[in-house]
């Protein structure tokens, strides 16, 4: 079937089966390799993108259910809490190994633009679903606050 | 095609060294213990006592409120749970406010509109909309039949429900239904909610008598 959306505001059509997993389509058609598989399952967080503004897993989001729905990846991050967001990740040296990072990149992103301020509690229970095999919970923590200061200023 | 993406996404997932948590699990250690049927109501016609046929009707409508498809989301606490062992939640997901999740993880972060069967292996997200928790005033978990009953007919912790309410949530409510199809890996409830439909208006026409304790 196909299947019509936007991602990262430019119209696209998709010829797939209509299970195929968004994340499948995102990287092995649309060649945006920057959203990550990591367990398949929504248990990792890996391959977060927001889907209508929201974030969403893309690995068990079948491809017939966004018909319609703008999808933003990590290539296409804009806006102000996605600037604070990558200023404070590199600023802090966030990634080690770097995998998750885009999943943890756009669940951040999502969180500030729901809690400008977050708390550490906030913090914790938005990016709960977000594994990192390196640990790197501390300065995602920090970067998270570091961005929220600078929303502030 | 879908095999090739398949095995290109699990080769990425080996050369990254992904280390993940355990999967939510599909045991089910209590499974033989759950009821696998559901008795209609021409099955309690012969009791002649209304109170007790009151009350035998509601035992068996205690095999669908206290199932696990329905305590998981009626838990007492803060993090839904799954599985026939009713397990937390895996991810750690947290109630939040509006039962649904809190800023940035709400439920349909994961929880899509419909069932999806995974493709990386066996099993399936649950799915429906709405998907959320009940509300905590509508606790099940760790409650007797007798503490259920008197719950669902206190409009201060059922939602303000009148009785015929209460009946036709059970009986029509579409999250409610959703626990006959749960998807793959997850046992059913019992029955049908018609059939459940049926016995929840013939406890209330027969007096709404809740067990003791």
């Amino acid at each position: 079937m196909t299947i019509d959306f936007t991602v990262n505001g430019r119209p696209v059509s998709v010829d797939a089966e209509p299970d195929t997993p968004l994340l499948w389509v995102l990287r092995d058609e649309l060649r945006l390799t920057g959203t990550k598989f990591g367990c398949g399952i929504a248990q990792c967080g890996a391959c977060t993108v927001h889907l209508d503004g929201q974030p969403r897993r893309s690995c068990i989001t079948p491809i017939e259910t966004v018909a319609g729905s703008a999808v933003t990846t990590i290539e296409g991050l804009s806006g102000k809490e996605a600037e604070v967001v990558q200023d404070a990740w590199r600023a802090l040296d966030v990634p080690q190994c770097g995998y998750c990072q885009s999943g943890q990149v756009m669940s951040a992103v999502a969180l500030l633009q729901e809690v400008p301020k977050p708390s550490d509690d906030d913090i914790d229970g938005a990016m709960a679903g977000n594994i990192c095999r390196c640990a790197t919970y501390v300065r995602i923590r920090q970067a998270i606050h570091d961005a929220a200061g600078k929303l502030e200023g | 095609m879908l095999k090739y993406v398949f095995l290109t996404a699990s080769a990425i997932t080996l050369a990254a060294g992904l280390i993940l948590p355990a999967p939510a699990q599909q045991a089910k250690p209590h499974a033989t213990a759950l009821p696998q049927s559901l008795k209609s109501v021409e099955d309690f016609a012969g009791i002649a006592d209304q109170r007790q046929r009151s009350l035998a009707l509601f035992q068996e409508i205690g095999k669908v409120v206290t199932h696990p498809r329905c305590v998981n989301c009626h838990p007492r606490g803060d993090s839904p749970l799954q599985g026939d062992d009713g397990h937390l939640h895996q991810p750690p997901v947290q109630r939040g406010e509006a039962d649904f999740g809190v800023a940035g993880m709400h439920c349909n972060t994961c929880h899509g509109t419909q069932n999806v069967a995974f493709l990386a292996k066996p099993g399936s997200i649950p799915g429906h909309e709405p998907w959320m928790l009940a509300p905590k005033t509508m606790a099940w978990e760790g409650k007797s039949l007798g503490e259920i009953c008197t719950q669902l007919k206190d409009p201060a912790r059922n939602g303000n429900r009148s009785l015929a309410e209460i009946q036709d949530h059970m009986a029509n409510d579409g999250l409610v239904g959703w626990g006959w199809h749960p998807g793959p890996g997850r046992t059913p409830v019992p029955g049908t909610q018609k059939q459940f439909g049926e016995l929840v208006k013939a406890w209330i026409d027969s007096g709404a008598a809740c067990p003791a304790g």
